[in-house]
């Protein structure tokens, strides 16, 4: 066999290590919470361009001192002259809201200021849209576990469920750490993470069934080592490409892009461990051997 | 696996040939089908405004509008009561309770005499309900009248907001019911939605009343806009906007100022003659939206039923004005909820971000696969480049609309695509160790891959149908792109490829290629 790496022996490691990232993530997620963006707390966005690159993040703030807007935030967006200006209020209640945050920008920054996108989410539809971005995980999760319970025993499903948990739980508390902000595209990007994992952990699984009905007197910690290793050229290609495409957006897709493929580029990283090192030794906790798969088949 | 039959490459060549010639509509104008992939607002510029209605003043106002009908219901079956009150949901007073049965009778009368509690046979439904606490008589509109009443101001509103963004002549609008209080309005290549944000959000109930502390119907006090000067008027509307058939703005040379021309209907022009006839001398109030716009002194009768509105306009005001005004007052106010706007200038940067990070992307894929894999790296390029061109044909075909995360959905599938080529590659080469004849170890090998790769597509495809189905503006094309991708992905893998590869391995049988 090539490329023979010994991964059972790493199991229990891999194991205690994944639980202390789960440990710490939920940590953060509890006690520093996401960063959310307009999308899922509401409030105004502004991305505005400047010509003169003189121009501070401090001259954006002072230009609204004058107006009751709120916790106001201002960072620099790419390029010079790029900004981001977010305001806890919306423009709900007041329809020129916007307006006179425009004027009192350009009035102020003196040069030339081009707005070019303006967000305003008011606290209903924020709070609609945190629910369905948190109901469309959870059903896609639960979408998952039947597949896998169809196409496989439920010790499978469940294997794979612990595997996508791990990987959700974990990319968000990465963004909770570094305070990166969540917004709709973040959880499109969660949402393809659990679609990539799953992949990839289907194709371990396949070949670990097909292992345990091959090889009837080795055990299933082996069985997952010699499964993964006969996958692994694959596993590392289709991670690889789909890392150059993603890597692509990420350095040349611009900023409005930059949150969605660097959660996509944590989750395919944290997917792909996840199914040689979840989704695998848990199995044999389960104690699935090929009598599981012998019951199954003789009950169907 | 490696036997196609005549009919089938036919095939495969003409859904290829289908797809070539969907795409290339993207690039001409004028077809004869004219079918193209659009851009979402995030790549052309626009604006996505959500509006939402409120019922709760015209709840309120028609609930006022029943107290005289009901009154004299009461009056005329001799039922007396007493403590008549309104509230903002209902309407109370005391009966005798032996009177209750009688009134309940005539309360659900199913005629058209029935002028109170109005009957709809279709749903076997009235508008309000009665209820009885001792000698309290409680009314109030039904389930099925507040529905009836949301979706009759719902429809209208949408009639009007339609009405207002016509006349403000912005190309393309989009205007759609969500749910039952929503109005979606999408206007793509507006730069400044300001204006139209304004426009929307105004009522428009335009009212004439005179200026005067009257008590029979009431007054209250309102602020005249120009002067901020405080005036008692009358609560007793002459003529309301309804009346008006036309406005048009002008620029009044003696005055020089612009101002609003209107034209009254015959029913408001005999109205307003012969109020004019009656109060001339004092000043009447034209009223938008409870604040008073102007309130001239009436110098003569008015009876030509035109009139002109005054009140210190700048021409885009007098516009404006003219503008609500012959679209009509919004029977609820309007509320934006939720607005995204992206000026054309970053749309049109997105699309060259997304565009060139999609090439390099794609070639970085492409040389990586004929690195590793040579000859079958070469097969899986044209397969990757046929899959973008099914993936660019049915999303022309369907007309779906390319977003910012759509494009990186694109990618995403470049990305992924190869996948299945180099699970049934790599089960190759598997096979190879073990079997002797080349041609039985790729029959194998895209048999044994067969089951794997679909359950690993059909993963991704239900992430994508729930993202379609929960998503919302550019993440459903996000969910487009990357469900229709795992479609054509499958396609290329298991036609085009299978075949470029079995032309390869029926032609080499010595197996000089096939060092997988």
């Amino acid at each position: 066999m090539v490329n023979r790496i010994n991964f059972s022996k790493f199991f229990k490691i891999a194991n205690i290590f994944s639980l202390l990232a789960i440990f710490i993530s939920i940590l953060f997620l509890f006690l520093k919470g996401l960063n959310f963006g307009v999308d899922f707390k509401g409030g105004t966005l502004l991305e505005i361009r400047v010509s003169d690159s003189n121009v501070k993040i401090r001259d954006i703030r002072d230009s609204l001192k004058t107006v009751n807007v709120g916790d106001v935030s201002v960072k620099k967006f790419g390029k010079d002259g790029d900004f981001l200006v977010k305001f806890e209020k919306n423009s709900n209640e007041n329809d020129k809201f916007i307006s006179e945050l425009k004027n009192k920008i350009s009035g102020k920054v003196g040069s030339e200021v081009n707005f070019r996108r303006v967000e305003s989410v008011g606290p209903k539809v924020s709070s609609e849209l945190l629910k369905q971005g948190v109901t469309a995980i959870a059903l896609s999760l639960a979408a998952m576990l039947f597949y896998i319970w169809i196409r496989f025993e439920w010790q499978f499903s469940l294997g794979s469920i612990i595997a996508l948990f791990h990987d959700v739980v974990i990319t968000l508390g990465i963004f909770s750490i570094l305070s990166l902000e969540v917004n709709l595209s973040i959880v499109a990007a969660v949402l393809t993470i659990v679609g990539y994992s799953m992949n990839d952990t289907v194709v371990i699984y396949d070949r670990i069934r097909e292992n345990l009905l091959k090889y009837s007197k080795i055990n299933t910690n082996e069985i997952a080592n010699i499964s993964v290793n006969e996958t692994l050229s694959r596993t590392v290609i289709t991670s690889l490409t789909t890392l150059l495409a993603l890597g692509s957006i990420f350095i040349l897709g611009g900023e409005i892009l930059k949150g969605f493929s660097f959660a996509m580029i944590l989750g395919v990283i944290i997917g792909t461990y996840s199914s040689i090192f979840v989704a695998s030794p848990v199995l044999n906790y389960f104690k699935v051997t090929q009598k599981t798969l012998l019951k199954e088949d003789s009950i169907n | 696996m490696l036997n196609f039959t005549k009919i089938k490459v036919f095939f495969i060549y003409i859904i290829l040939f289908i797809a070539i010639f969907f795409s290339s509509l993207n690039f001409k104008t004028n077809n004869l089908i004219n079918k193209k992939v659009n851009l979402g607002l995030d790549l052309q510029g626009g604006s996505y405004i959500l509006l939402e209605i409120d019922t709760t003043p015209l709840i309120n106002q028609k609930l006022q509008s029943k107290v005289i009908p009901i009154k004299k219901l009461l009056n005329e079956n001799q039922i007396p009561f007493q403590n008549f009150k309104i509230t903002k949901k209902n309407i109370s007073f005391l009966i005798n309770q032996e009177q209750q049965s009688k009134l309940k009778n005539l309360f659900f009368l199913k005629t058209k005499e029935n002028l109170v509690n109005i009957f709809i046979p279709e749903y076997n439904m009235f508008d309000l309900d009665i209820n009885f606490e001792e000698n309290k008589v409680i009314i109030n509109f039904s389930k099925y009248g507040l529905v009836r009443l949301n979706n009759a101001a719902l429809k209208q509103s949408i009639e009007i907001i339609r009405r207002r963004i016509d006349d403000v002549g912005t190309k393309e609008p989009t205007i759609l019911q969500r749910g039952d209080k929503r109005i979606l309005v999408e206007l793509p290549g507006i730069d400044n939605p300001e204006r139209v944000k304004e426009l929307l959000g105004k009522t428009a109930q335009l009212t004439f009343r005179l200026v005067s502390n009257d008590d029979e119907f009431g007054s209250e006090k309102l602020i005249l806009s120009d002067t901020n000067e405080e005036l008692t008027v009358n609560k007793r509307v002459v003529i309301s906007g309804d009346n008006l058939v036309d406005a048009q703005p002008k620029f009044d040379s003696e005055a020089n100022q612009p101002i609003v021309i209107f034209t009254l209907d015959r029913l408001g022009s005999q109205k307003f003659g012969k109020i004019t006839t009656e109060n001339v001398g004092k000043r009447l109030a034209i009223i938008l939206d409870n604040t008073v716009i102007s309130a001239p002194q009436i110098r003569e009768a008015i009876t030509a039923g035109t009139g002109t509105i005054s009140g210190g306009f700048s021409f885009q005001e007098a516009t404006d004005l003219s503008l609500l005004l012959r679209s009509g007052a919004l029977p609820t106010p309007i509320n934006i909820i939720e607005e995204r706007t992206v000026g054309p200038d970053l749309g049109k940067d997105s699309i060259d971000a997304g565009i060139f990070s999609l090439t390099v992307g794609f070639a970085l894929v492409v040389l990586f696969m004929l690195f590793k894999y040579k000859i079958f790296g070469l097969i899986s390029n044209i397969s990757l480049i046929s899959n973008l061109i099914l993936l660019i044909g049915i999303l022309t075909l369907i007309e779906a609309t390319l977003t910012l995360p759509g494009i990186a959905g694109i990618i995403l599938t470049v990305g992924m695509a190869v996948d299945s080529n180099v699970l049934i590659y790599e089960r190759i080469r598997e096979e190879l160790k073990t079997e002797k004849s080349i041609i039985h170890a790729f029959d194998v090998g895209y048999n044994k891959a067969k089951i794997t790769v679909i359950d690993a597509n059909v993963t991704t495809l239900i992430a994508a149908i729930i993202l379609f189905v929960f998503g919302s503006g550019p993440v459903k094309g996000f969910a487009v792109t990357l469900g229709v991708g795992i479609v054509t992905t499958l396609f290329s893998a298991y036609f085009i490829a299978r075949h470029l590869t079995s032309m390869v391995v029926l032609k080499d049988k010595k197996g000089k290629y096939f060092n997988l």
